[in-house]
Protein backbone atom coordinates (compact mmCIF):
# COMPACT_ATOMS: atom_id res chain seq x y z
CA UNK A 1 0.00 0.00 0.00
CA UNK A 2 1.72 3.61 -0.79
CA UNK A 3 0.70 5.82 2.04
CA UNK A 4 1.28 9.50 1.51
CA UNK A 5 2.27 11.34 4.79
CA UNK A 6 1.80 15.72 4.18
CA UNK A 7 3.86 17.63 7.52
CA UNK A 8 3.25 21.31 7.10
CA UNK A 9 4.22 24.28 9.88
CA UNK A 10 1.01 24.60 12.14
CA UNK A 11 -0.53 27.95 11.38
CA UNK A 12 1.43 30.71 13.78
CA UNK A 13 4.70 29.26 13.49
CA UNK A 14 6.82 31.55 11.28
CA UNK A 15 8.19 29.73 8.36
CA UNK A 16 10.88 31.83 7.39
CA UNK A 17 12.09 29.32 4.68
CA UNK A 18 8.51 30.20 3.23
CA UNK A 19 8.45 34.00 3.68
CA UNK A 20 11.92 34.25 1.73
CA UNK A 21 9.77 32.00 -1.18
CA UNK A 22 7.10 34.43 -1.41
CA UNK A 23 9.50 37.42 -1.47
CA UNK A 24 11.35 35.22 -4.32
CA UNK A 25 7.96 35.25 -6.53
CA UNK A 26 7.02 38.71 -5.65
CA UNK A 27 10.61 39.67 -7.19
CA UNK A 28 9.83 37.30 -10.00
CA UNK A 29 6.72 39.86 -10.71
CA UNK A 30 4.22 37.05 -9.82
CA UNK A 31 1.77 39.09 -7.95
CA UNK A 32 -1.27 37.82 -6.27
CA UNK A 33 0.95 36.10 -4.00
CA UNK A 34 -0.22 36.32 -0.46
CA UNK A 35 1.94 34.12 1.31
CA UNK A 36 4.19 30.58 0.97
CA UNK A 37 4.35 28.20 3.40
CA UNK A 38 7.02 25.02 2.95
CA UNK A 39 6.19 21.62 3.80
CA UNK A 40 7.53 17.73 3.15
CA UNK A 41 6.06 14.91 1.90
CA UNK A 42 6.76 11.58 2.67
CA UNK A 43 5.94 8.31 0.47
CA UNK A 44 5.85 5.11 2.38
CA UNK A 45 5.35 1.79 0.96
CA UNK A 46 3.39 -0.27 3.77
CA UNK A 47 2.36 -3.67 3.68
CA UNK A 48 -1.44 -3.65 2.95
CA UNK A 49 -2.57 -5.10 6.61
CA UNK A 50 -1.08 -1.93 8.10
CA UNK A 51 -4.01 -0.07 10.47
CA UNK A 52 -4.43 3.46 10.66
CA UNK A 53 -3.70 3.21 13.91
CA UNK A 54 -0.06 2.28 13.06
CA UNK A 55 0.22 5.02 10.68
CA UNK A 56 -0.66 7.80 12.86
CA UNK A 57 2.11 6.47 15.74
CA UNK A 58 4.56 6.69 12.72
CA UNK A 59 3.95 10.48 12.55
CA UNK A 60 3.24 11.45 16.28
CA UNK A 61 6.58 9.53 16.97
CA UNK A 62 8.56 10.39 14.41
CA UNK A 63 7.49 11.77 11.06
CA UNK A 64 6.23 14.94 12.37
CA UNK A 65 7.16 16.71 15.24
CA UNK A 66 3.62 17.89 16.81
CA UNK A 67 5.42 20.33 18.54
CA UNK A 68 5.55 22.42 15.02
CA UNK A 69 3.92 20.71 12.37
CA UNK A 70 0.64 19.06 11.60
CA UNK A 71 0.40 15.80 9.48
CA UNK A 72 -2.21 14.64 7.01
CA UNK A 73 -2.09 10.61 5.70
CA UNK A 74 -2.90 10.03 2.37
CA UNK A 75 -3.67 6.38 1.14
CA UNK A 76 -2.63 6.24 -2.70
CA UNK A 77 -4.18 3.18 -3.72
CA UNK B 1 34.61 10.56 44.24
CA UNK B 2 35.60 10.67 41.30
CA UNK B 3 32.89 12.10 38.55
CA UNK B 4 31.91 9.47 36.88
CA UNK B 5 30.12 11.07 33.58
CA UNK B 6 29.15 10.05 29.94
CA UNK B 7 29.70 11.92 26.68
CA UNK B 8 27.30 10.52 24.46
CA UNK B 9 28.39 10.21 20.25
CA UNK B 10 25.71 9.62 17.34
CA UNK B 11 26.76 9.81 13.99
CA UNK B 12 27.47 12.93 13.28
CA UNK B 13 28.50 14.40 16.34
CA UNK B 14 31.17 16.88 16.28
CA UNK B 15 31.54 18.58 19.82
CA UNK B 16 31.65 15.11 21.91
CA UNK B 17 35.68 15.68 21.94
CA UNK B 18 35.63 19.16 23.14
CA UNK B 19 32.69 18.12 25.83
CA UNK B 20 34.49 15.14 27.14
CA UNK B 21 37.85 17.33 27.03
CA UNK B 22 35.92 20.49 29.43
CA UNK B 23 34.39 17.78 31.89
CA UNK B 24 37.62 15.96 32.65
CA UNK B 25 38.99 19.90 32.47
CA UNK B 26 36.93 20.36 35.42
CA UNK B 27 36.00 17.69 37.14
CA UNK B 28 39.74 15.77 37.33
CA UNK B 29 38.14 12.40 36.06
CA UNK B 30 37.69 11.60 31.95
CA UNK B 31 34.28 11.07 30.43
CA UNK B 32 32.73 7.47 29.70
CA UNK B 33 32.17 7.53 25.77
CA UNK B 34 28.64 6.30 24.63
CA UNK B 35 27.96 5.04 21.35
CA UNK B 36 24.65 5.68 19.87
CA UNK B 37 23.85 2.27 19.52
CA UNK B 38 24.76 1.02 22.89
CA UNK B 39 21.69 -0.50 24.61
CA UNK B 40 23.13 0.62 27.79
CA UNK B 41 24.36 3.11 29.72
CA UNK B 42 27.30 2.69 32.24
CA UNK B 43 26.20 2.04 35.66
CA UNK B 44 26.16 4.93 38.72
CA UNK B 45 26.35 8.13 35.97
CA UNK B 46 26.59 11.38 37.74
CA UNK B 47 26.19 13.25 34.36
CA UNK B 48 25.13 12.22 31.19
CA UNK B 49 26.16 14.88 28.52
CA UNK B 50 24.27 14.90 24.67
CA UNK B 51 27.36 16.94 22.08
CA UNK B 52 26.91 19.45 19.75
CA UNK B 53 26.77 18.54 16.13
CA UNK B 54 24.59 17.39 12.89
CA UNK B 55 23.62 13.54 14.93
CA UNK B 56 22.40 11.99 11.39
CA UNK B 57 23.04 14.26 8.59
CA UNK B 58 19.76 16.46 10.60
CA UNK B 59 18.07 14.29 8.29
CA UNK B 60 13.95 14.98 8.78
CA UNK B 61 14.52 17.26 10.96
CA UNK B 62 17.74 18.31 13.46
CA UNK B 63 17.39 15.66 16.33
CA UNK B 64 14.95 13.74 15.13
CA UNK B 65 16.55 10.40 14.72
CA UNK B 66 18.97 10.43 17.46
CA UNK B 67 16.19 11.05 19.70
CA UNK B 68 14.80 7.70 18.57
CA UNK B 69 18.47 5.76 18.86
CA UNK B 70 18.65 2.92 21.18
CA UNK B 71 20.72 4.88 23.59
CA UNK B 72 18.54 7.99 24.34
CA UNK B 73 15.77 5.10 25.63
CA UNK B 74 18.21 4.31 28.63
CA UNK B 75 19.22 8.16 28.58
CA UNK B 76 15.08 8.87 28.79
CA UNK B 77 14.91 6.38 31.76
CA UNK B 78 18.18 7.98 33.78
CA UNK B 79 16.45 11.43 33.00
CA UNK B 80 13.66 10.45 34.99
CA UNK B 81 15.62 9.03 37.48
CA UNK B 82 16.85 12.36 38.26
CA UNK B 83 20.63 12.15 36.35
CA UNK B 84 21.69 15.18 35.40
CA UNK B 85 21.47 15.26 31.50
CA UNK B 86 23.39 18.08 29.49
CA UNK B 87 22.47 19.14 26.00
CA UNK B 88 24.12 21.29 24.22
CA UNK B 89 23.24 22.68 20.33
CA UNK B 90 22.42 19.44 18.24
CA UNK B 91 22.07 17.69 22.08
CA UNK B 92 19.04 20.55 23.21
CA UNK B 93 17.58 19.55 19.87
CA UNK B 94 17.63 15.87 20.84
CA UNK B 95 16.23 15.88 24.33
CA UNK B 96 13.07 18.40 22.82
CA UNK B 97 12.94 15.47 19.73
CA UNK B 98 13.13 13.15 22.58
CA UNK B 99 9.95 14.99 24.50
CA UNK B 100 12.91 15.27 27.77
CA UNK B 101 12.35 19.38 27.39
CA UNK B 102 9.70 21.25 25.82
CA UNK B 103 9.33 23.35 22.45
CA UNK B 104 11.32 22.52 19.52
CA UNK B 105 14.04 24.48 17.60
CA UNK B 106 13.52 25.93 14.36
CA UNK B 107 15.52 27.53 11.51
CA UNK B 108 17.20 30.38 12.60
CA UNK B 109 14.73 33.32 11.84
CA UNK B 110 17.64 35.09 9.46
CA UNK B 111 18.20 32.18 7.59
CA UNK B 112 22.04 32.01 8.23
CA UNK B 113 24.25 29.63 9.94
CA UNK B 114 25.51 31.80 13.03
CA UNK B 115 28.84 31.01 14.73
CA UNK B 116 30.21 33.90 17.16
CA UNK B 117 30.01 34.84 20.39
CA UNK B 118 27.03 35.91 22.15
CA UNK B 119 25.51 37.55 25.22
CA UNK B 120 23.74 35.60 27.50
CA UNK B 121 21.75 36.60 31.21
CA UNK B 122 22.10 33.87 33.56
CA UNK B 123 17.82 33.93 34.34
CA UNK B 124 17.84 30.52 36.84
CA UNK B 125 21.33 30.43 39.48
CA UNK B 126 19.46 27.46 41.43
CA UNK B 127 19.73 24.94 39.21
CA UNK B 128 22.61 21.97 39.59
CA UNK B 129 23.70 23.37 36.41
CA UNK B 130 23.85 27.46 37.10
CA UNK B 131 23.97 27.51 40.75
CA UNK B 132 27.89 29.17 39.99
CA UNK B 133 26.79 32.09 38.52
CA UNK B 134 25.62 35.54 40.20
CA UNK B 135 21.46 36.36 39.41
CA UNK B 136 21.38 38.73 36.29
CA UNK B 137 24.99 37.65 35.55
CA UNK B 138 25.92 38.88 32.00
CA UNK B 139 28.07 36.23 30.49
CA UNK B 140 29.80 35.68 26.69
CA UNK B 141 29.39 31.83 25.27
CA UNK B 142 29.81 30.89 21.28
CA UNK B 143 27.12 29.83 19.59
CA UNK B 144 27.24 27.71 16.06
CA UNK B 145 23.67 26.80 15.09
CA UNK B 146 21.68 26.95 11.66
CA UNK B 147 18.53 25.79 13.92
CA UNK B 148 18.78 27.32 17.16
CA UNK B 149 15.71 29.07 16.71
CA UNK B 150 13.14 28.36 19.96
CA UNK B 151 9.70 28.04 19.19
CA UNK B 152 6.99 26.98 22.16
CA UNK B 153 3.67 27.93 22.20
CA UNK B 154 2.30 30.73 24.40
CA UNK B 155 0.89 28.46 27.08
CA UNK B 156 3.48 26.53 27.69
CA UNK B 157 6.23 29.84 27.07
CA UNK B 158 4.36 31.32 29.98
CA UNK B 159 4.20 27.89 31.82
CA UNK B 160 8.20 27.68 31.77
CA UNK B 161 8.71 31.19 32.55
CA UNK B 162 6.68 31.11 35.62
CA UNK B 163 8.38 28.00 36.93
CA UNK B 164 11.87 29.61 36.53
CA UNK B 165 12.68 27.11 33.75
CA UNK B 166 14.58 29.60 31.82
CA UNK B 167 18.24 29.38 32.34
CA UNK B 168 19.70 31.49 30.39
CA UNK B 169 18.47 34.35 27.92
CA UNK B 170 19.91 36.04 24.62
CA UNK B 171 20.81 39.18 25.49
CA UNK B 172 20.75 39.63 21.75
CA UNK B 173 18.46 37.75 20.08
CA UNK B 174 20.35 36.12 17.09
CA UNK B 175 17.94 33.41 16.09
CA UNK B 176 14.22 34.72 16.57
CA UNK B 177 14.01 32.54 19.61
CA UNK B 178 10.74 32.97 21.27
CA UNK B 179 11.00 35.50 24.01
CA UNK B 180 14.80 35.32 24.05
CA UNK B 181 15.26 31.81 25.55
CA UNK B 182 18.54 30.13 24.93
CA UNK B 183 18.57 27.55 27.58
CA UNK B 184 15.86 25.48 28.80
CA UNK B 185 15.41 23.18 32.22
CA UNK B 186 12.96 20.31 32.79
CA UNK B 187 10.33 20.39 35.42
CA UNK B 188 12.31 18.55 37.76
CA UNK B 189 15.45 20.92 36.87
CA UNK B 190 17.41 17.52 36.11
CA UNK B 191 17.90 18.06 32.23
CA UNK B 192 18.96 21.05 30.60
CA UNK B 193 19.32 21.89 27.06
CA UNK B 194 21.39 24.73 26.00
CA UNK B 195 21.84 26.49 22.04
CA UNK B 196 25.38 27.94 23.37
CA UNK B 197 28.30 26.21 23.87
CA UNK B 198 29.87 26.35 27.30
CA UNK B 199 32.50 23.81 26.71
CA UNK B 200 33.28 26.12 23.93
CA UNK B 201 34.35 28.31 26.92
CA UNK B 202 36.72 26.93 29.15
CA UNK B 203 40.26 27.80 28.63
CA UNK B 204 41.24 31.49 28.38
CA UNK B 205 42.86 30.10 24.91
CA UNK B 206 38.99 29.81 23.89
CA UNK B 207 38.69 33.24 24.21
CA UNK B 208 36.40 33.24 27.22
CA UNK B 209 35.73 30.82 30.34
CA UNK B 210 32.38 31.58 31.10
CA UNK B 211 31.44 27.91 30.26
CA UNK B 212 33.17 26.76 33.05
CA UNK B 213 30.94 27.43 35.82
CA UNK B 214 28.13 25.58 34.55
CA UNK B 215 30.48 22.35 34.56
CA UNK B 216 31.55 23.18 38.41
CA UNK B 217 28.09 24.32 39.45
CA UNK B 218 27.48 20.57 38.03
CA UNK B 219 29.83 18.83 40.16
CA UNK B 220 29.60 21.11 43.27
CA UNK B 221 25.84 20.12 43.13
CA UNK B 222 26.83 16.36 43.04
CA UNK B 223 29.47 16.67 46.16
CA UNK B 224 27.02 18.56 48.25
CA UNK B 225 24.24 15.75 47.82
Amino acid sequence: MKVRVLVSLKPGVLDPQGRAVHHALEGLGFSGVESARIGRTIDLDVADDTTDEALTEMCEKLLANTVIENYRIEKLD
Amino acid sequence: MAFRAAVVTFPGSNCDRDMAVAIEQVSGSAPIRVWHGDAQLPDGLDFIALPGGFSYGDYLRSGAMAANSPIMREIVRAAERGVPVLGVCNGFQVLTEARLLPGALMRNAGQTFICRNVGLKVENTQSIFTSGYDAGQEISIPVAHHDGNFFADNDTLDRIEGDGRVAFRYMENCNGSQRDIAGVLNAAGNVLGMMPHPERAVDAAHGGTDGLALFESAIRSLADA
